[in-house]
């Protein structure tokens, strides 16, 4: 316990060089920023209203944030904690990805049923695509030329050329999916279905469902059971999944997509992120209003951290 | 920002209006029976008058906007019969033209048009009547409903209760067909989880209560035995509304008026409910409602038949559905599917005041072998429905 009060003072010390993990808080607009040496919440910002996806730029010189209610997206200095600007962004941007060419943010609309492109350099919208109802899952090929928006009610994934911003498939999953994200080299598509209870895997060439995980936690009732977000490891070897209400993350192997284990976290988590070298994991927890800090070596609990209410979405600042 | 909304919003209607050469076409009848609403103590809070066909529109638009991307066309049609109107020949009608119906009106009426020889082998949603009976002996194959039962809410309230320790009820009951069957599921359920009914009124009075509810209402109350919470079973809401604060005792009121189960209320926000209510709104500019709930409900559950069987043929679809193939998303926390003995949709039941979700059953304890919603309402045993079992 001495330690502590010795990082937070080389924090305040260097705070450049902390590396810190940014948890958005739904019911509070703020962002509890948490130092990763020293487990605490460094700092608290205000944002605007209902703050949900947040995203760094890839230097990490901006970082954007969903503020839901606000009907747009917010440009931040990390540094300050100043809004730069806002970004058209359409109604209710619930999730976004930045496209790896760094520029431009492909955004969920929620209540609006599109997908919006904004260019985060000429602040314009470049082309809004509609898609299944309350789209909320945005994730893109690392090469770039695909873009997935999972609708929740029409229980798809679309998948946009980003050439054409045209739709050239629609693949449906089960009920309510939450996230997607494309794994081993963009070859493998990821949804989670919060009602069905699963993930579903897709083979990218063919936009066909390859594999089905689903979850079994000893206890607990299926119904409980919600998949939401989830990460991979740096080898890409294992998958953390966040099953909501059930109040565990899933550890599941990418190669055989078997659950290996469960871990006890926080209630209701949602989203996840990684520090840098991906040796801890912090989880939000929306109903108990925590971040939970997984060891990812023994795939252990270490600690909860108290940040605002109902945190939502997590980033790393490296 | 609106100007680009309103720019996808045409951009939509577009896509959907060349739906004409969908693959499947599922077109669904709203028949409502109108009735004529007894007076009430209070005009404070009419009925609106789209009260389920609006719900019925909302969820006819999400099967739409799900249904472009497969090829999958929906259409909607609505016939109201005013009190004493054919509503029969009506029936008849949209029968001809569908097999899919959602039906609006009392018990009697409803049964009397699933019992027409055009509605055999139909797929008719009740999405208006709660009565019990209707998911007990008089069940109908062909007659599925999205409601709760009376059942199902006077259990949802009675796990809260229960879990609270209030153990020892009183009930104050309308003379309404209405108010007495929502007295009798509260009675029955009072018994099912062991709690004690201490004592009961009836509501007599015709006097006006905005003038004199302080007067009238302690003395009303004043000769219950002692207990926990005073029960209200006052579902036209007349007199409800003048209880709170002014019973004898200072008890919490619970049932019609006080902390209230439903199907759906304003104040369900959680499991992104908030976008569910937020698409109704935009539509209707008014609260969602119960009924328009289980009209939205009974819409989705046709529009999710349809996208997993690709189909539109009402055995298949009626097939789908009472398999354990089907669940509807219906933003209340957990999964919703069919009964396979009553034709009842299962769903958590919100226990709510007028600004918030107090609780929602089923509460956390009540266990069930199968599904633990089946802790609400008439569970496979104690229901008397034959006609499922084919």
């Amino acid at each position: 316990m001495r330690l502590a009060p010795l990082f937070l003072s080389l924090s305040l010390a260097a705070p450049l060089a902390a590396e810190e993990i940014w948890v958005t808080n739904e019911k509070d607009d703020t962002i509890s920023v948490i130092d990763v040496a020293t487990l605490e919440v460094t700092r608290t910002i205000s944002t605007g209203e209902r703050p949900r996806g947040i995203t760094f730029s890839r230097d990490f010189s901006r970082v954007y944030i969903c503020a839901s209610d606000s009907d747009t997206v917010q440009v931040m200095d990390p540094e300050t904690g100043q809004i730069l600007f806002d970004l058209p962004s359409g109604e209710d941007p619930e999730q976004f990805v930045l496209h790896p060419d760094d520029r431009h943010l492909w955004i969920a609309n929620e209540d609006d049923a599109v997908t919006t492109v904004v260019d985060t350099q000429s602040r314009t919208v470049v082309a809004q695509i509609d898609v299944g109802i309350e789209p909320e899952g945005m994730a893109v090929s690392p090469d770039g030329r695909i873009v997935i928006t999972t609708s929740e009610t029409t229980n798809m994934a679309h998948w946009i050329d980003t050439e054409t911003h045209e739709l050239f498939a629609n693949t449906l999953v089960d009920a309510r999916p939450r996230h997607a994200e494309f794994l081993h080299d963009g070859a493998e598509l990821w949804v989670s279905s919060e009602i069905g209870g699963t993930v579903t895997v897709f083979d990218v060439a063919t936009q066909t469902e390859k594999a089905k995980i689903g979850f079994d936690i000893r206890g607990v009732h299926p119904d409980r059971v919600q998949p939401v977000g989830f990460e991979v490891t740096a080898d890409e070897k294992t998958a953390f999944v966040a099953l909501g209400p059930s109040n565990h993350v899933a550890v599941v192997d990418t190669a055989t997509y078997e659950v290996k284990e469960y871990i006890l976290v926080g209630r209701r988590v949602w989203h996840m992120a990684f520090n840098s070298d991906k040796s801890l994991l912090f989880t939000t927890n929306g109903v108990s209003g925590d971040v939970t800090v997984i060891d990812v070596a023994r795939r252990a609990p270490v600690k909860t951290i108290k940040v605002g209410r109902f945190p939502w979405g997590a980033a790393l600042r490296p | 920002m609106k100007q680009l909304a309103r720019c996808a919003a045409g951009l939509v209607f577009g896509l959907m209006s060349g739906a004409a050469q969908a693959e499947v076409t599922l077109s669904v009848g709203y028949l409502k029976q109108e009735v004529e609403a007894p007076a009430v103590l209070s005009n404070l809070d009419p009925a609106p008058e789209t009260q389920g066909v609006d719900g019925a529109q909302l969820g006819l638009a999400d099967n739409q906007s799900s249904g472009r991307f497969l090829g999958h066309a929906y259409a909607l049609e609505v016939a109201e019969i005013t009190p004493g109107g054919d509503l029969l020949a009506a029936a008849r009608d949209m029968l001809a033209a569908s097999p899919f119906l959602l039906l609006d009106a009392p018990a009697e009426d409803l049964l009397r048009v699933v019992d027409l020889p055009e509605a055999a082998g139909a797929m008719i949603f009740n999405v208006s009547a709660p009565d019990t009976r209707l998911r007990d002996a008089d069940c109908r194959a062909n007659l599925f409903h999205t409601l709760p039962s009376d059942a199902m809410r006077a259990d949802a309230l009675m796990q809260v209760l229960l879990r609270k320790r209030f153990a020892r009820l009183a009930l104050v009951a309308g003379e309404h067909a209405v108010d007495r069957a929502f007295a009798d599921a509260l009675r029955r359920s009072a018994q099912k989880f062991g709690l004690k009914l201490v004592g009961e009124r009836e509501w007599r009075f015709d006097a006006d209560m905005r003038r004199n509810a302080s007067q009238e209402v302690p003395l009303f109350t004043q000769d219950l035995p002692e207990h926990d919470v005073l029960l209200v079973a006052d579902e036209t809401g007349d007199f409800g509304r003048y209880i709170a604060y002014n019973t004898w005792l200072p008890r919490p009121v619970a049932g019609s008026e006080g902390l209230v189960p439903v199907a759906w209320s304003r104040v369900v926000e959680q499991w992104g409910a908030a976008q569910l209510q937020s698409r109704f709104q935009k539509l209707t500019r008014r609260d969602m409602r119960d009924r328009d709930y289980a009209a939205w409900a009974a819409m989705r559950v046709l529009g999710e038949a349809v996208t997993r069987t690709n189909s539109a043929d009402p055995a298949t679809l009626r097939a789908y559905i009472l398999s354990d193939a089907f669940e509807l998303a219906g933003f209340k926390g957990r999964p919703m599917s069919f009964r396979t003995w009553n034709g009842q949709l299962r769903q958590p039941i919100p226990l709510v005041t007028d600004r918030a979700v107090v609780m929602q059953a089923p509460v956390e304890g009540f266990l069930h072998q199968r599904n633990e919603l089946d802790t609400l309402g008439l569970d496979a045993p104690e229901s008397r429905c034959t006609a499922f079992q084919e």
